[in-house]
């Protein structure tokens, strides 16, 4: 099979719609177009069954009761729900949050909106390897403390978190659990029926489904109740107003359902090939593996190369689609905050780069990534007066820079 | 983050990479920037009897416009005279790889290093 270029590796972001997930939506782009909520004729009779099949996919991927899943636009308005419907309902009886630092900003951007209209909240600095340590968030549980929100997966470094452990401290002290598992559907075997969480956040188009779709699991039994925070009409019993979009949902359905019956398959698969990546990786000197490698879906690997910068190496290798922590390539100024808060110094976070695997990863794309960074790596460090002073046995960190001049800030204004 | 083909030409096939002796008495060496701030650049002079740069090579950590405004001016240095070299502006190096507004900075920096190159040439002398 010959390649084909540029070879896509950044899944977390996005990844490629499945065929067999396009070939079930087709039918709801076209003829099937009644709106589910049509209760007098036909057209609403068809879809509201394939929305209701397709609720009763993503809830047996998950381990849930299909009562319990509710449509959204998205994990991002699923987890804007959770949070917001969840302190609104129960800030009576108290009004203190915990999450953690290296959250999606999804969450991180909502708990400062809830900051806002009075809540308090603690953002909980992980270990260096990614992963909390469960004694730093007992300390931080407080009285008033109502909800705790952490992601399964993190969509940065890949680890996954202890959700069993965490979500049995939350019972234990009656704290409302929502987790963000965007980045975990095919990527760790879980069931909601054995794992003590309230409010679960999805999405469809990190595992091969479309985009501006997604679901929130809320919990029965025992029960959770939000605030709604989207109004009219009543849809979703009330949790989430909207005409349901049935070509995604019944692409979400498909996805998961695939995702479900895969992968056993797929995990051995991906893995052999991470691992293939890693090892063709580590021939290059002073890089440095981002998070654990143990508590770690096998689709991410982060990698940072020292005396690099990420925006050249970013440049260098353009055949490979993926992300950097370094400032220069996101819309901020700020290089990755989830590097930071794992405790990398500026220069590690700036030469980070994100690959993410999918199922539809080949060897030779792996192959052709090894010998590109191999190749890309020595020809920047040729370059690089960093690299020089390191062979010359010289301390980059303890060096006396000359910081920027006046003059230079005075251009950057 | 789009570059002009200058930039790109600069960057894929950069012009007299490599360093000097920096004991040497005819070599200048300037190194600017600061790896925090994801730039730092090393530009050597090698300056003749009669006070002309007969030879210049740079390294650079950064990204691809920092890389072009180092490569562009050692190409711009040979030839030269010490008191033309100052004279070289960040605004002619910006203006010459069509720089977006975010990436003057680099072009500062070449600036910058060009100085500090001449002046240590001058210190030894």
């Amino acid at each position: 099979m010959s390649l084909k270029l540029p070879i896509y590796l950044d899944n977390s972001a996005t990844t490629k719609i499945d065929p067999r997930v396009l070939e079930k939506m087709m039918p709801f782009l076209t003829e099937e177009f009644g709106n589910p909520a049509s209760r007098s004729h036909s057209f609403g009779w068809t879809t509201d069954k394939a929305v209701e099949h397709a609720r009763e996919q993503v809830a047996n991927a998950v381990g849930a009761d299909s009562k319990e899943i509710i449509w959204t636009s998205g994990a991002t308005e699923s987890i804007n729900l959770a949070l917001k419907g969840a302190a609104n309902f129960y800030q009576d009886k108290g009004r203190h949050l915990i999450t953690v630092k290296t959250e999606h900003k999804a969450t991180l951007d909502t708990m400062r909106e809830l900051e806002r209209t009075g809540f308090e909240v603690t953002y909980l600095t992980p270990e260096t390897n990614g992963l909390i340590d469960l004694s730093k968030l007992a300390a931080a549980i407080r009285p008033d403390t109502i909800l705790i929100s952490v992601m399964y997966v993190n969509n940065e470094i890949g680890v996954i978190q202890d959700i069993e452990a965490i979500g049995s401290l939350c019972r234990e002290k009656n704290i409302i659990f929502h987790v963000d598992a965007a980045q975990a559907i095919g990527k760790i075997d879980f069931s909601l029926e054995n794992l003590p969480v309230d409010l679960m956040s999805f999405s469809a188009h990190k595992c091969y489904g479309p985009k501006g779709v997604g679901a929130l699991y809320v919990r029965r039994r025992p029960r959770i109740r939000l605030m709604a925070q989207i109004h009219g009409g009543g849809h979703e019993r009330g949790f989430r107003s909207g005409t349901l979009p049935t070509h995604q949902l019944v692409g979400m359905g498909e996805a998961f359902a695939i995702a479900k019956a895969s992968i056993a398959n797929e995990l051995p698969r991906i893995k052999k090939l991470r691992d293939k990546l890693l090892t063709g990786l580590q021939s290059i000197e002073e890089i440095y593996i981002n998070g654990d490698m143990e508590h770690r879906v096998p689709h991410n690997l982060n990698v940072s190369f020292n005396y690099v910068e990420g925006e050249s190496l970013i440049m260098a290798i353009k055949d490979i689609a993926v992300s950097s922590g370094s400032a220069c390539t996101s819309a901020s100024l700020e290089p990755s905050y989830v590097l930071r808060a794992i405790g990398r110094n500026d220069e590690l976070a700036h030469s980070s780069i994100r690959f993410s695997l999918s199922r539809f990863t080949t060897d030779e794309e792996i192959d052709y990534t090894v010998k590109l960074l191999n190749d890309k790596v020595t020809k920047l460090r040729d370059l690089s007066p960093l690299w020089e002073m390191f062979k010359d046995g010289i301390d980059v960190s303890s060096y006396e820079w000359q910081e920027h001049g006046e003059r230079d800030i005075i251009l950057h204004n | 983050m789009s570059y002009s083909n200058k930039v790109i030409d600069h960057y894929e096939h950069p012009r007299n990479v490599g360093a000097l002796n920096k004991d040497d008495p005819s070599v200048g060496t300037g190194m600017v920037g600061a790896p925090a701030c994801g730039d730092v650049m090393k530009l050597q002079i090698r300056v003749s009897d009669n006070g002309i740069i007969e030879d210049a090579k740079f390294k650079t950590y950064g990204c691809g416009s920092a890389i072009a405004s180092s490569s562009l001016v050692t190409e711009w240095l040979k030839g030269k005279n010490l008191d033309e070299a100052q004279m070289i502006k960040n605004s002619q190096i910006a203006e010459e790889l069509e720089l977006p507004p975010v990436k003057i900075h680099c072009s500062v920096l070449a600036e910058d290093a060009i100085k500090a190159a001449v002046a240590n040439y001058r210190s030894k002398h």
